[in-house]
């Protein structure tokens, strides 16, 4: 049956695409698309009615993104939800530290549900968007 | 001209590999050997791109305008010793002589300081405090190490090469390399898959093995019963580099620590009355414990996903106490997966001027270290800075949201080599030299080995390092300072004179009365 909603743990971290990317320049497209992506297990793609490549929305308690929908094949991954840092991550993430400096990165509770008519912001939209610059 | 230069040294993860030869055309980078494919990009494409910062830019009317240096460093300088308590950030893809210029402008202008550890490695930093840390250079455990952990770390991605040179694709003089072996498993691999395929071709009806929902181990770990370097890896999901290992452990998310913990109880011979911790059956990290113990050296590396996990330095704590509990039986050493080239180098600076690693605060005129009241996600999150200088790092991309909100609000001043998030965002933007690229200095490995780096083209006409543009702010900053306080002392004396008659006519006053 095809769910509207998943609840899934946020993981973020690197890819060699993504340090590709950001070598190559973070207006670069390679970055663009190693970046704004979030891996989910193929399973919780099916159950989401979704194709590899759709656009989802990412949403937590410190806000939500636009991204694109990839398929994890390396091994099972059901009830998480992996997503490159970048900035398309960290519109997620908190900045509460526990008192030690370090920001709410992973391992906390996000929803991700189709979103096939909004679009994926590039660098400088989600920059302007957020920040007014 | 065509000039090759060997033992170029990388400089952009913790590895800081540097055995790259890079030939060099017109001064211009044409040929990397030997680098990761992230270090190509950098050397062979990024460093040379049109995201490329050439000339200091100022905000005027909410666009960036190119302004001479003499006019952005005179703005950076007003902007900081304006602000009542400014906050300088970044620092770890700096050479540590420009490391070493900022402690001292932090210094003068009573500011915080803060370096990228605070968002990747402080939380080891507070664990290596609290208990120590028995470790060892990558040279040692290259030679003698004959098992490996990668504990929540990825280095397939994040450290590209540390397999292949430190750990166990590399020949040492004591342990061979296992790559060969590696490749024989690959093959066997695609041989497996090429036999399903032609299963299929013939339409006998292939069934795939069912795909495990919650079993969070493939197998007990009977490939570790091999002779030679053995690879394991901890992690909350399959990764490249768990792919590459010998056996993977599938850990739930924020679980590490009492994994730890379990694994401390039976390398210390103790029991545990349950089946499984952390999604891992208790049977197999018997075994696993069993290894270690047996092991002639073992190494841990492990990177964010205990920093930045729930328990954040207890983690860290406890993978330092259970290698010391597996040093009272064989011989073991743990090591963080340092990021950025120079983070190392910006903990070893901070510290020998210092006293401390990061989160520092010098707003009383001297030194103060408390990591959640100086760090600068805590100081952004409270909104209490009210500047910020940003040098060779891109928080505006590794930052969250929110913090770099609050960022925002007030002036802003980067000093990066090309428009990346942080720069975008500046109201100062200043333009630089790329690191190890057109400016050599000194950087720390992630082991702590000081490693010389290298110049091999010369920067654009007008672009200086880093540490002449920190050194020309904090002489600005100087002046600036001297300025005020010599208005601040005319002040009180034309206050005096204007003050001292009304005293004489108080008295005089008095005398008539
Ligand atoms: S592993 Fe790191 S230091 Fe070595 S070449 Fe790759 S990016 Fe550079």
């Amino acid at each position: 049956m095809v769910e509207q909603k998943l609840r899934v743990t946020l993981i973020t971290g690197r890819t060699i695409e993504q340090g590709v990317g950001k070598e190559m320049g973070k207006g670069s497209p390679e970055y663009f698309d190693s970046a704004a992506v979030c891996f989910l297990d193929p399973v919780d793609i099916k159950r989401l009615g979704l194709k590899s490549g759709a656009n989802v929305k990412v949403t937590s308690p410190y806000g939500s993104v636009i991204v694109k929908a990839k398929r994890y094949t390396r091994g099972t991954m059901s009830g998480m939800v992996f997503m490159p840092c970048g900035l398309w991550a960290n519109s997620v993430c908190g900045s509460n530290t526990d008192s030690i400096g370090m920001p709410t990165f992973r391992g906390f509770t996000v929803e991700v549900e189709p979103a096939p008519d909004m679009p994926v912001l590039t660098l400088d939209e989600l920059l302007k968007q957020e920040f007014g610059k | 001209m065509t000039k090759v230069f060997n033992s170029v040294v990388c400089t952009i993860c913790g590895c800081l590999c540097d055995d790259l030869e890079v030939t060099v055309e017109n001064n211009e980078i044409v040929k990397m050997k030997n680098g990761c494919a992230v270090c190509e990009a950098k050397m062979v494409h990024g460093y040379k791109s049109e995201e490329r910062i050439l000339k200091p830019h100022v905000r005027k009317d909410g666009k960036l305008v190119p302004v001479t240096m003499d006019e952005a460093i005179h703005k950076a300088a007003q902007i900081l010793t304006d602000a009542k308590y400014p906050l300088l950030f970044g620092w770890t893809s700096s050479a540590s002589e420009t490391q070493h210029v900022g402690v001292e402008l932090a210094e003068e202008l009573g500011s915080a300081l803060d370096n990228c550890c605070s968002v990747c490695h402080g939380p080891s930093v507070m664990a290596t405090q609290e208990i120590g840390i028995p470790t060892a250079t990558l040279g040692q455990i290259r030679h003698r190490a004959d098992l490996i952990v990668y504990w929540a770390c990825n280095p397939w991605s994040s450290h590209p090469r540390h397999v292949e040179r430190y750990t166990a694709f590399t020949d040492g003089r004591f342990e061979k390399s296992e790559f060969k072996d590696y490749v024989q498993k690959l093959k066997a691999k695609s041989g497996q898959k090429k036999v399903a395929a032609a299963i299929r071709r013939t339409r006998v009806r292939y069934q795939p093995p069912p795909r495990p929902q919650t079993a969070l181990v493939e197998a007990p770990p009977q490939t570790l019963a091999k002779d030679g370097r053995r690879m394991v890896v901890f992690d909350v999901m399959k990764t490249m580099t768990a792919e590459v290992a010998d056996y993977f452990v599938q850990v739930e998310p924020n679980r590490d620590y009492e994994i730890f913990g379990a694994l401390r109880c039976l390398v210390n011979d103790q029991e545990l009355d349950v089946d499984t911790v952390g999604g891992v059956p208790v049977d197999y990290l018997k075994e696993i414990a069993d290894v270690m113990v047996n092991a002639e050296f073992g190494a841990i590396f492990f990177g964010l996903g205990l920093t930045q996990s729930v328990g954040r330095f207890r983690n860290v704590e406890l993978a330092i106490a259970l290698t010391r509990d597996l040093n009272r039986k064989t011989k073991f050493v743990v090591s963080p997966m340092r990021g950025h080239f120079n983070v190392t180098g910006a903990n070893t600076v901070f510290a020998w001027q210092t006293g401390y690693p990061f989160a520092l605060d010098f707003s009383q005129g001297y030194p103060q270290y408390n990591p959640g009241e100086f760090t600068a996600i805590d100081l952004l999150r409270r909104g209490d800075n009210d500047a910020t200088l940003v040098i060779s790092a891109d928080p505006g991309a590794h930052f969250p949201k929110g913090a770099m909100q609050n960022m925002v609000k007030h002036p802003l001043i980067t000093i990066n080599p090309d428009w990346n998030a942080i720069s975008r965002l500046g109201d100062v933007v200043f333009p630089t030299q790329w690191c190890g690229i057109e400016q050599g200095g000194t950087a720390y490995r992630m082991d702590s080995v000081a490693i010389t780096l290298k110049k091999v083209v010369e920067a654009p006409k007008g672009v200086p390092s880093d540490e002449e543009i920190v050194k020309r702010i904090l002489e600005e900053v100087k002046v600036i300072k001297a300025n005020k306080a010599e208005k601040e002392d005319t002040g009180k004396q034309v206050l005096q004179e204007t003050a001292a008659p009304k005293k004489r006519g108080s008295k005089t006053l008095k005398k008539e009365l």
